[in-house]
């Protein structure tokens, strides 16, 4: 009777074959490191940050004489709604961490490198619109530094040379951010941009099951089956989906089922994880104002600026090279070639070694610099713009676009180590 | 090039905790959330100077009278004055226009002051005010020089002014700084002036987040349980991956 | 790759115990999600007991005060309405009040702490209109007595303790909400600890 309604279902909608494709005999490289966990981890931040969403629009109040009472409400009247209310806020700095994490995964690995270019392509996608959904976020609570942080940031638009002006008063919909901008960056912030996200997760797992998973000696486990590679007792203990093999045109090495072994892997990921995250909810909200920042337990007064504005620390890197520049719009302009540098990079990097492991001594310093400059201008985003800060601002924007410059000359005849034929 | 970046780095880590301090050294407010006595002194001290002035608009009588061990009965007497029920909240009838013209500026709400200056920020500035004939409330503020708000405690501490002490510098003789000295008339001694303030700051670090307790509380079990999974997991994973190792 | 062979026994103990450890975990989490729905301060602060002043309601006057966003009846009977209880008693559906339509102190023929004072949830029990109070018409709907409650949207009729008349459309009688005497003259309605 069951079997009966399964192969029913089967015939219609093979679940069954698609779960097998994607997950059951998806042949995932089973050298797998540290580094791997954050993209499960960063999906599990993304259920988190939906579902604890929706239950806080249940309470919020979209409305700029309402908003900030409305998170005070959820904060003291709901049941446990400061518990929802700090699982989002600390999400949003949860997934950044993840996702810078699994960003400088595929920068060390090149995961970037041909054949994985789209999926790297959809990844910078995600990473934007990522950006885009915090930013509208932090507007909601309505506080000090929500009003303030979102006038720097859309005033950035207003640096653009003869249309600035009208578009700034067009994003906001008013003379000031008012609550005609509160209410448009809510619909975009709770339905349109999450929407995108889950459907660009989506396309860039899908990518990613096509092409297969890159792993930490950046050598395919795809091998062509003329004879060159055998597959060896290990490799034949595992069956994989026919997709992967090409009907026998492939044989696959060094690879394991991604269920059960990897949702085992990443369930331990997963825990650990948990505890950081449940640690800093329940103990450490603020996240030492990084998180959530004092100012913004005051609200929005647009008569009042506080001292010091400072954007929200996972926007800290690219507002430094923002303010680097003495010229507004250069500095807009090198803010989003910050980006798009990074997006460029299966092209920048004109290398046929992925794997920082076998690359030359050069590569692992420019990548450490790079890793150094993102950090520093982090820090230097906190800080305010004045003097010795400005210039050493200067200096890591000039070595965080070297990395890409370097990359982009030293990869064409780079002296890299011998890969290895299997995975060690 | 690596060198000059990393000590560049540190450099940033150190001018970072520095960049945020304040002018003046802040004392630290001996905040204790489970002292239920101190929070309703606290509560006491804000219901009879604070209020007057400044609101808790989000925070409610009867959740102060549940979180702080104040029967209701007891807390509607002593501490609720104009006839509000005991589940509103805690607001005066000064209207934000007339704040404006008496002090130059609408008395902040004080629901989450706490969150926004830090407990250490109000202990200091409560114990920071001295007489200052140029100010019109005839008192200014170390903390928050030309403040718009009159010493209110100033009939607990008394009225405190700067002292100067003549010392050796370099072998002269001058006046130097040595900081706030109350001409003794107030209703307290110094020590109990600063255990008030202690109260009445512990009080309002609480009503910025009321939930605190509760969240270490829960947070606990939450790690422990957390804890009991991950080794739970870890032995799974190593149990599966017998077959790949 | 060891060859060792599968320890079944341990692999599956250990898939039970993540799983159901996990599966506490699960629950733990939604818990804070349930709970959310559950009436907050506010709307606790909002249906919190009411108080009423009784002593200006005259004999025959009914007064309405709003509890929980419903009506509320406070109604002082008089004398010969409350010798008319007894007349209506073969006429009504549920005379000795076995449904539990209000708290056990008011289970009796006056469905009240007080006989002379009546307190009910002004909402007819068929489908939610707010009856009409005629004190002195009644008659016109049940002969003989003189004040009653009757429904204009399906003509359900009640008696002065809010008891519902046999062949009306209303299934049961008035709701009688807890409530509780601070002193002779104030009334609470929506609370009756600690006191009757």
């Amino acid at each position: 009777m069951f079997k009966n309604l399964m192969s029913w279902i089967e015939y219609r909608l093979p679940f069954m074959d698609k779960m097998n494709l994607h997950v059951m005999q998806y042949p995932a490289p089973k050298n797998f490191n540290f580094w791997y966990f954050f993209g499960s981890l960063a999906m599990l931040v993304l259920v988190n940050q939906i579902v604890t969403g929706i239950w806080l629009t249940m309470n919020y109040e979209p409305s700029a004489e309402g908003a900030f009472a409305s998170v005070e409400y959820i904060m003291r009247d709901v049941d446990y709604g400061w518990l929802l209310r700090y699982m989002h806020s600390t999400g949003a700095s949860a997934f950044f961490v993840v996702v810078y994490l699994h960003m400088l995964r595929g920068m060390m690995y090149g995961s970037y490198q041909k054949p994985r270019e789209l999926l790297w392509i959809f990844g910078m996608l995600i990473f934007l619109v990522l950006m885009a959904e915090a930013f509208m976020g932090y507007l909601l609570p309505w506080g000090q530094m929500s009003f303030w942080g979102a006038q720097v940031i859309i005033g950035i638009f207003g640096t653009i040379p003869f249309i600035g002006e009208d578009l700034t008063l067009w994003i906001r919909g008013d003379y000031v951010i008012s609550g005609a901008t509160l209410n448009r960056f809510f619909a975009l912030h709770v339905i349109a941009l999450p929407l995108v996200l889950v459907i660009l997760v989506f396309l860039h797992i899908m990518a990613l099951h096509e092409v297969g998973s890159n792993n930490p000696d950046g050598i395919d486990i795809k091998k062509d089956n003329d004879g060159s590679v055998e597959q060896t007792e290990a490799d034949k203990k595992f069956t994989f989906h026919q997709y992967f093999t090409r009907g026998g045109k492939k044989i696959i090495v060094d690879a394991i089922p991604f269920h059960p072994y990897y949702t085992v892997k990443d369930l331990v990921g997963v825990a650990g994880f948990l505890l950081i995250f449940a640690w800093v909810i329940f103990f450490l909200p603020e996240g030492g104002g990084y998180f959530l920042e004092p100012p913004n337990f005051e609200p929005a007064n647009p008569l009042k600026t506080p001292d010091h504005i400072a954007p929200v620390w996972y926007f800290t890197p690219f507002y430094a090279i923002l303010r680097a520049i003495p010229h507004p719009f250069m500095g807009a302009v090198a803010m989003f070639a910050a980006i798009v540098a990074l997006a460029l990079l299966p092209w920048l990097d004109r290398g046929k070694v992925r794997s920082v492991r076998y690359r030359s001594g050069l590569h692992k310093v420019n990548l450490i610099n790079f890793c150094i400059s993102f950090v520093a201008l982090g820090v230097l985003g906190v800080l305010p713009a004045e003097g010795v800060y400005t210039l050493m601002a200067q200096i890591f924007s000039f070595t965080y676009f070297g990395f890409f410059v370097l990359l982009f000359f030293y990869s064409k005849n780079e002296n890299t180590k011998p890969l290895p034929v299997r995975v060690t | 090039m690596m060198k000059t970046l990393l000590s560049a780095v540190a450099l940033l880590a150190s001018s970072l905790a520095i960049a945020a301090g304040p002018t003046v050294q802040l004392d630290k407010a001996p905040i204790d959330l489970t002292d239920k006595a101190s929070l309703q002194n606290g509560a006491r001290l804000f219901q009879n100077y604070c209020l007057g002035c400044h609101q808790m608009q989000y925070q409610r009588y009867s959740r102060t009278f549940a979180d702080l061990d104040i029967p209701e009965e007891l807390g509607m007497e002593h501490l609720m004055f104009t006839g509000e029920k005991v589940g509103d909240h805690i607001t005066n009838n000064m209207s934000a226009k007339d704040g404006e013209k008496w002090f130059g500026a609408t008395p902040p709400d004080l629901t989450n002051v706490a969150r926004v200056r830090g407990p250490d920020w109000l202990y200091t500035y409560l114990r920071a005010f001295y007489a200052d004939d140029s100010r019109p409330f005839g008192v200014n503020n170390e903390v928050f020089p030309l403040v718009g708000m009159p010493h209110v405690l100033q009939e607990l501490q008394g009225l405190p002014s700067k002292t100067y002490e003549t010392r050796l510098v370099d072998g002269e003789p001058k006046q130097v700084y040595v900081g706030i000295k109350t001409d003794g008339s107030g209703e307290l001694s110094e020590e109990e002036y600063d255990r008030a303030v202690a109260d009445l700051v512990n009080y309002l670090e609480y009503v910025g987040e009321p939930t605190k307790l509760e969240a270490h509380a829960l947070g606990y079990k939450v790690m422990i349980f957390l804890l009991i999974f991950l080794v739970l997991a870890y032995l799974l994973k190593k149990e599966y991956w017998k077959d790949v190792h | 790759m060891s060859n060792a062979p599968v320890d079944h026994g341990r692999r599956r103990f250990l898939t039970i115990a993540t799983s159901v450890v996990g599966g506490v975990g699960a629950v733990g989490v939604a818990v804070p999600f349930i709970a959310s729905w559950n009436p907050s301060e506010r709307a606790k602060q909002a249906g919190a007991a009411v108080t009423a002043d009784i002593s200006k309601l005259e004999p025959g006057q009914l007064i309405r005060v709003e509890w929980r966003g419903k009506p509320v009846w406070i109604v002082k009977r008089t004398e010969e309405t409350l010798g008319q209880l007894e007349q209506t008693e073969s006429k009504l559906r549920d005379p000795s009040s076995d449904v539990p339509q209000q708290p056990a102190y008011a289970q009796n023929r006056h469905r009240s702490i007080r006989p002379e004072i009546f307190v009910a949830v002004g909402i007819c029990t068929h489908l939610g209109c707010s009856p009409s109070y005629l004190p002195n018409d009644f008659a016109a709907q049940v002969e003989g007595i003189r004040a009653g409650f009757f429904c204009p949207c399906h003509g359900s009729k009640f008696d002065m303790a809010g008891r519902v008349f046999q062949g009306v459309p209303a299934p049961t009688n008035l709701v009688v909400p807890p409530h509780m005497f601070i002193d002779d003259n104030t009334i609470v309605v929506g609370e009756d600890e600690g006191a009757v």
